[in-house]
């Protein structure tokens, strides 16, 4: 699952092997081992409370492992905290910012505390206040900031010291759809300006999509590891919905004239099959059942993540014991 | 987006890397943890401190009606009560320095009180994951505490002649050193509660239980020269008893009070009979401020 792959030249930004995190009688990340090479953006993916935040708190020196190691940047995250610290940039699902300060202070009080050189300071604010489009507004208060502003501000911040890797924790839950977008769309021009690695967790598939690799997890455990397209590929069929009178006598003929287990997802009848497009002709020619409509896609990382964990991922999230505890984030956003 | 790319008009101050490529953001170099960096540390904790202090006129504004209610409702009140007691003594220049103490206390306890703020509204978690100490970034905290409760006293001492106590250079010292070590230990005091508090309500209610015993204790508001035993002793025993006595000591003989009325309204403190020099109940204060700044480290080491 973890080969060294891709740039076996350069050092992996990220080594992880066998790290175990339990709390209690709960055992939230389940031995879990891979390895990110320098330069790729890589995502975690799965449902809320399987272990995503735990294992980026782990690499960040947040949260301190059970058992097995982590390398961050080549540095031991327990071992050799305050250098991993000095290489990582962290952007947290919820804001660090300090609101009555304005952004140019909050930046200014970063590279103190990081020890950036002074005289460089002032320039390499100006660069990553102006990539994320906020170097007009850098004297206003963070209070008077939107949401969506006080994210990339706390992007622009995580970048101000050149971090190695870049950690993302759920970089755009919250955040309205555009605003997702324009985020998006920042932390893909970074990919072009820095030398650096994206580690990022996220529970929005489309999401995942913008990274070079993914790692499904689900309960504490990487179920599988691979580039989207491949997971995608290795569910080797195409999703078909079909809208019909009679949902029920639908999913029987489909059953005993094309041996598919079909179910009804969102009042449609769904189910998958190799070549859906050649599919479709035979299906009106057989079924023997009136058909309003069709619908045939490409397998999506949902069906991924459904072909791999036996659930869609807001089913998923919907049976986690957290579930409050996202509640109430949300609601004192 | 406004992504203007840089042609470095200006005398850049860092060093211009790969001429050919204007898109490529120059990288800074972070060097290695040294004394330096943490003394940067301690600086900009400090230094925010500050800022935030400056831009909450409110706060300024509110923590200067307290030290007015004392003085001149309070002390008004009580001094024809109190007339014949005093021995000719200005009762509100009796009882200023315990309100140049309760300013000073206040104004440092809300510094503390902030970290109970910055946890809750997440900044505390930039603080805690930076490459420095965290005894730099307690250290910086309660010297930034001092710092804007020292301005706090500052301002009650410079209303200081309406209560009869003239200008001196020497006694605003005085008072301002005092008002500072006071402030930093009671900063210190406050993170260290800080550091397992962390609702504001709770820590709010514990500094109030904490903070007003030992204001009555002290002798801000009474003279201790013929207390009942069992209040002697708690007087003692009352960090804040060190802080007050001086202050009223220094206020005094620049006052050229006469010794009858000193002897009856600031008879100094004692310990088994000894007199009590003023250096070293500045030496307590600053002990326990120091003891109380460890104990925060070591709390705030031990966090996350």
């Amino acid at each position: 699952m973890s080969e060294p792959a891709i740039e076996s030249t350069s050092p992996a930004a990220v080594s992880v092997k066998g790290l175990v995190k339990r709390y209690d009688e709960v055992e939230a990340v389940r031995g879990i081992s891979f390895e990110v090479p320098a330069g790729e953006t890589f995502g975690f993916l799965g449902p809320n409370g399987a272990g995503k935040s735990t294992t980026i708190g782990m690499l960040c020196t947040l949260v301190r492992p059970t058992g097995g190691s982590a390398l961050v940047a080549g540095h031991d995250v327990v071992s050799e905290r305050d250098e991993v610290r000095r290489h990582i940039g962290l952007v947290f699902q919820d804001t660090t910012l300090d609101g009555y300060l304005t952004a140019e202070e909050n930046l200014r009080l970063h590279a103190e505390l990081y020890g950036v050189p002074r005289e460089a300071v002032r320039e390499r604010m100006r660069q990553v206040l102006e990539m994320i489009g906020l170097w007009e507004r850098r004297g206003s208060l963070v209070n008077t900031f939107s949401g969506g502003m006080k994210r990339r501000l706390e992007i622009a911040r995580g970048l101000l010291h050149s971090p190695r890797v870049l950690f993302l924790d759920e970089p755009t839950v919250g955040l309205d759809p555009q605003t997702r977008r324009s985020i998006w769309s920042y932390i893909r021009e970074l990919k072009t300006r820095e030398e650096i690695t994206i580690f990022l967790t996220t529970h929005y598939m489309d999401e995942a999509e913008f990274c070079e690799r993914i790692a499904i997890m689900d309960q504490g455990s990487i179920i599988v590891l691979d580039s989207p397209e491949a997971l995608k590929a290795s569910v080797g069929k195409d999703r078909v919905q079909i809208h019909t009178d009679d949902d029920e006598a639908a999913i029987a003929a489909l059953h005993a004239r094309f041996g598919i287990e079909a179910t009804v997802v969102e009042g449609a009848v769904m189910f998958g099959v190799p070549e859906g497009e050649q599919f479709v002709p035979r299906l009106f020619a057989e079924l023997g059942q009136p058909i309003r409509s069709v619908n045939v896609s490409r397998p999506s990382l949902d069906d991924v993540f459904m072909s791999y964990t036996g659930t869609t991922i807001r089913d998923a999230e919907s049976s986690n014991s957290d579930q409050m505890r996202n509640v109430a984030r949300m609601m004192s956003r | 987006m406004a992504t203007k790319t840089t042609t470095t008009t200006a005398p850049a101050p860092a060093p211009p890397r790969a001429p050919g490529q204007p898109h490529e953001l120059a990288r800074v170099r972070v060097p290695a943890r040294s004394a330096r960096s943490e003394l940067r540390a301690i600086r900009v904790v400090w230094k925010r401190e500050l800022i935030r202090f400056s831009r909450d006129r409110l706060r300024i504004l509110t923590s200067l009606i307290q030290p007015f209610l004392f003085l001149f409702v309070l002390g008004t009140g009580i001094s024809t009560l109190a007339k014949a007691g005093t021995h000719g003594v200005n009762f509100k220049t009796f009882i200023y320095p315990g309100v140049l103490c309760l300013a000073v206390m206040f104004t440092a306890m809300f510094s503390a009180a902030s970290i109970v703020w910055d946890r809750e509204f997440g900044f505390l978690r930039e603080m805690m994951v930076a490459p420095v100490r965290r005894s730099s970034i307690v250290l910086g905290k309660c010297l930034g505490g001092a710092t804007v409760a020292s301005f706090q006293g500052l301002i009650v001492i410079a209303i200081s002649p309406l209560v009869g106590i003239p200008y001196n250079l020497g006694l605003i010292l005085e008072l301002i050193g005092l008002s500072l070590l006071l402030a930093f230990s009671i900063t210190a005091f406050g993170v260290m509660f800080a550091a397992r508090v962390k609702q504001m309500q709770s820590f709010m209610a514990l500094m109030q239980m904490a903070i007003m015993p030992m204001y009555f204790v002290s002798g801000a508001l009474f003279s201790v020269a013929a207390l009942p035993t069992w209040l002697a002793v708690l007087n003692r025993l009352d960090p804040l008893t060190y802080a007050v006595e001086p202050m009223r000591r220094a206020i005094f003989s620049d006052l050229n009070v006469n010794p009858a009325a000193r002897h009856a309204l600031d008879p100094g403190v004692t310990w088994f009979g000894w007199h009590v020099p003023t250096a070293l109940e500045a030496a307590v204060i600053a002990l326990l401020g120091l003891v109380m700044l460890m104990i925060a480290i070591a709390e705030f080491s031990r966090a996350e």
